[in-house]
């Protein structure tokens, strides 16, 4: 194991977690560094999570000041405009993180997500981000993957009743228990860019409709230079345009990305907090899997959405 | 977000959460986020340490307070103008009745027993609320909707029963770890350190019943002019030397198995070593029972290491000492309870010496206070997920949209690409006791059995009823209640000991009794059929319910079993853990056993179990299909109309 032993008080307080995952991967855990870019309910939810969990340090990223949208969702900020004016939401957010657990180190930097260089990416061993461009996903998990040390990437959004996590692990060594034995497993990721320019006619059989509906309004945020979630019912005929166009070119059967699904995505792209909890959860318990190398950790999309209530996973990489 | 309608039906809702636990907060904390206005909340814990992982609710600085309170508090701070009302309290309290209930438009579940989700079913089922039921351990959990008349209620499926263990295994012929804990925890610390006039088989019957009885009398108590040192050596000489070497006598019971070693303190600990190392000062300041530690006092600081036979026995001695001398006011009313650092450390020591002696592995103090305290895996993300299940049935079940209420699985490996898997509802099971009108049956001696046996071993125990009314015809039998005069409670008290034949309104062969539970505003009547002869073995109530399901118990020879948990411990009820489906219950509820052979969890795979899928592509629905597994008590899956 990795030596040092869990101190009393690490036992005392992750008694039942240690039941689950063991003393070595909780002391995984207490040293891991995890970055996380735009604090919304999704990410919130995510937050509360591994810093219950006991990771070793969390570095919030969002320089927005508090709207009432940024409150929505998100049980972090307290919706006093006494305590949250003139902070930024990472700020407030941080506050009430360090108040779950003492023994994790929560801060604040400020920056967006395109600018943070290899050099400071490569202090932590997971990164992830959620409310970015198509452009800034790209480059965040592009340059993760140049750095000299394997930097797990997550990608993290909900909208209406709907959610959507994207992993790359890169080169993924794991331990995984069969029967009595443990077996040493490995897995390969592409990039987010690389899975999603597979092109979809050899796309696996079934994939959740949400992958194309969620690409198709991604890449009109992109055309329309908006921000990530900035689409409302004006938006509609557009984007079924580009829906019919791109469905054209990559020959998928345009009744695979229903109409009345788009309109749900584009018309309400607030986060419903039901969903915040049940995706920052997966979440959670995904990084923590990855930090502590135990267990199958999900590749490489997971999609859920409310409305059918199932929570699905699917694997898009250029081999399949 | 939220749709008009739904954000309507919420706003209007009044919802009442069972259980500020995992899940509670989890909830508590959904529900306000999604716009819930009005929430009351019961909850009869007090915070404890080893919540904090994930009760985010809650701080060190909370711990002993109560949870519904503290919970209501922590959310207000982030959601002030919603209106949440908490009760620190047992929601089988009478003040939580049907009247109650009725208020509410929905009923969400986030309890640790089985006892108190079959009290909140029967609420909800007589006060006609709908009820979202959950519950986790580990990396598993699951969300189920029981809406009267529309799908099944919680009990229509059958629930095992706590885990049992024949008692001559306990006592004689341990085999397995568990074995060995069962026998430290009820019977040797229960001898030394509580109720010394409970019944209990800490002895093993010897070959000369005459001569060990009166020697077991006073083995365990502490002489006036000994020290505690030489009592603890006595108890242990007893209990791991004399007593194996009486077992040993016993030729028969070690044909078929490895004989056990008697183990005597003089060939383990040298004679009378620890007086006064100057360790046991650590523990002398202090009156906080937590800081009384065995190990403190050896100076043993990990709980994950396994300690040699030595180490056991030393712990031994030294726990019995500081109970004696530190916690003198506790022995002989102690109940053991995994929250009680020196408890756990003696019934860790006691088992791993029994365990040695019985050639079985020993086991760490923290994987013993696991199985001694029926501990429950827990982790934070999975209650946060059910937790968001929960408020999505919770929406359906407000805007009454019955064909898509689900039950739905958290899994840990995906079945069919799926981590979260939704299942359509059962319907409800048309022989279930307490949502429909089925009679049951009992098979009773009514010439040799008392009103109390049936009280005791029927009424309470298989019906769960806390407050029952016993009727013949028009004649009251039995009641029980605050508000009874004293005739009447003398002439109850009476009924309770006479046999059944010979009560005022004899009951006989045809009978038909009718019981009910006034709280929980349940009836049900059972017809009654003679009959002379039991199963010792096979049927050691002396009677026989049918119409009332319940796994059977693990058969053994011998005819007494002994529970690891509540079953035993009539004193203190151990304070529950959380967000468990009590062990028994979440893993292995009949409906989650078909899961895991419908998906296949335990990897064992079968592929004619495979769960069957609607597929009709936009909206596939696993089907459990339990065609082969023969098992008819178990209602195939059907559509909801």
């Amino acid at each position: 194991m990795d030596g040092e032993e869990l101190t009393e008080q690490e036992t005392q307080l992750y008694d039942r977690q240690i039941r689950v995952w063991g003393a070595d991967a909780q002391r995984r855990l207490s040293k891991a560094h995890i970055l996380v870019c735009g604090m919304k309910g999704a990410v919130a939810e995510f937050c509360k999570n591994i810093v219950l969990a006991g990771i070793g340090s969390l570095t919030l990223v969002d320089n927005r000041l508090v709207t009432e949208e940024a409150l929505s969702a998100n049980f972090l900020i307290p919706p006093d405009e006494s305590v949250f004016g003139g902070k930024s939401v990472a700020e407030l957010c941080c506050d009430s993180l360090k108040d779950f657990n003492p023994m994790v180190r929560v801060s604040v930097i400020k920056g967006e997500p395109s600018s943070f260089d290899e050099e400071f990416l490569k202090t932590f061993d997971v990164i992830v981000v959620s409310c970015c461009s198509l452009a800034e996903k790209k480059s965040v998990n592009e340059k993760c993957r140049k750095l000299p040390k394997r930097v797990s990437f997550y990608t993290v959004d909900c909208r209406d009743s709907c959610g959507e996590i994207f992993v790359d692990l890169q080169d993924y060594k794991y331990a995984k228990k069969k029967l009595e034995d443990t077996v040493e497993c490995q897995l390969s990721y592409p990039s987010f860019e690389d899975a999603i320019s597979v092109p979809w006619k050899v796309h696996p059989r079934k994939v959740s409709k949400l992958f194309y509906a969620l690409r198709v309004i991604e890449r009109f945020e992109e055309a329309e230079g908006r921000s990530p979630g900035e689409t409302s019912v004006s938006d509609l005929p557009g984007v079924l345009k580009l829906k019919k166009e791109i469905c054209e070119s990559q020959l998928l059967n345009e009744a695979h990305i229903p109409n009345a699904l788009v309109e749900r995505l584009v018309t309400n792209p607030t986060e419903f907090p039901p969903v915040c909890a049940i995706i920052g959860g997966i979440l959670g318990q995904e990084v923590i899997k990855a930090v502590s190398g135990k267990g199958d950790p999900l590749k490489n999309f997971f999609y859920f959405d409310a409305v059918d209530g199932k929570g699905t996973i699917e694997d898009i990489s250029s081999q399949s | 977000m939220a749709s008009q309608q739904q954000l309507s039906v919420i706003k209007g809702a009044k919802v009442l959460m069972v259980g500020a636990g995992g899940i509670g907060c989890e909830l508590l904390k959904t529900l306000a986020l999604s716009g819930f206005q009005d929430i009351h909340i019961i909850d009869m814990d007090t915070i404890e340490v080893s919540n904090l992982n994930r009760q985010f609710l809650f701080r060190k600085s909370h711990v002993g307070l109560s949870k519904a309170k503290v919970a209501r508090d922590a959310v207000l701070r982030f959601r002030p103008q919603v209106s949440i009302t908490s009760y620190h309290a047992n929601v089988k309290n009478q003040e939580f009745n049907v009247d109650f209930l009725k208020q509410f438009s929905v009923v969400l579940n986030g309890l640790d027993n089985l006892d108190a989700r079959r009290h909140v079913n029967r609420l909800c089922l007589a006060a006609d609320v709908p009820l979202v039921e959950s519950g986790t351990t580990g990396f598993l959990g699951q969300v189920t909707v029981h809406v009267k008349g529309k799908t099944e209620c919680y009990e229509c499926q059958p629930k095992p029963a706590p885990k049992t263990y024949p008692v001559c295994t306990i006592t004689s012929t341990p085999s397995k770890f568990v074995h060995c804990i069962v026998w430290a925890k009820d019977l040797l610390f229960t001898k030394l350190f509580g109720d010394k006039n409970q019944e209990n088989d800490l002895n093993v019957r010897s070959s000369d019943p005459a001569s060990s009885s009166d020697h077991a009398e006073d083995i365990f108590q502490l002489n006036k002019d000994e020290t505690i040192e030489h009592y603890g050596r006595r108890v242990f000489d007893h209990v791991f030397g004399y007593n194996i070497e009486v077992a040993l006598s016993n030729e028969d019971t070690w044909k078929n198995r490895n004989k056990p070693r008697p183990i005597y303190s003089r060939d383990i600990l040298p004679e009378e070593p620890t007086k006064q190392n100057g360790n046991t000062d650590k523990n002398c300041a202090t009156d906080d029972q937590s800081l009384i530690s065995a190990m403190t006092s050896l100076g043993i600081k990990n709980p994950q290491e396994i300690w040699s036979l030595m180490e056991n026995s030393r712990i031994f001695i030294e726990a019995i000492k500081l109970f004696f001398t530190k916690r003198e006011k506790d022995v002989g009313n102690l109940a053991f309870d995994k929250d009680d650092q020196l408890a756990v450390e003696f019934v860790t020591a006691a088992a791993n010496i029994r365990a040695e002696s019985f050639g079985i592995p020993m086991h760490s103090l923290f994987e013993s206070k696991g199985i001694a305290g029926n501990i429950v895996h827990a982790v934070a993300t999975t209650n946060a997920i059910i937790a968001g299940l929960i408020v999505i049935e919770a929406i359906k079940v407000l805007q009454n949209d019955a064909n898509n209420y689900r039950m739905t699985y958290c899994l840990e490996h995906p079945s069919r690409k799926m981590l979260l898997m939704p299942v359509e509802p059962f319907e409800p099971n048309k022989s279930c006791y307490v949502c429909s009108e089925t009679p049951l049956s009992l098979e009773i001696n009514t010439h040799h059995a008392k009103l109390r046996d049936f009280v005791e071993k029927i009424v309470k125990a298989k019906l769960g009823m806390n407050f029952p009314l016993i009727m013949h015809g028009a004649a009251l039998l039995y009641e029980v209640g605050d508000d009874l005069d004293e005739d009447m409670v003398a002439n109850y008290t009476a009924n309770l000991e006479k046999v059944l034949s010979e009560l005022p309104s004899p009951v006989v062969s045809g009978t038909i009794l009718s019981v009910e539970d006034l709280q929980q505003e349940l009836s049900c009547s059972i017809n009654i059929k003679h009959r002379d002869e039991f199963d010792e073995e096979k049927e050691p109530d002396g009677m026989v319910l049918s119409g009332w399901q319940q796994t059977p118990l693990e058969k053994d020879d011998c005819n007494k079993t002994l529970g690891n948990g509540e079953s035993t411990s009539k004193t203190l009820p151990s304070a529950p853990d959380a967000d468990k489906y009590d062990d028994s219950d979440m893993v292995a509820s009949g409906r989650k056993r078909k899961l895991d052979e419908a998906v296949n969890i335990s990897g064992e795979a079968n592929s004619s179990k495979k769960p069957e899928v609607l597929d009709d592509d936009d909206d596939d629905l696993v089907m459990l299909d339990d065609g082969d597994n023969g098992d008819p008590a178990i209602n195939k899956k059907k559509r909801l109309q």
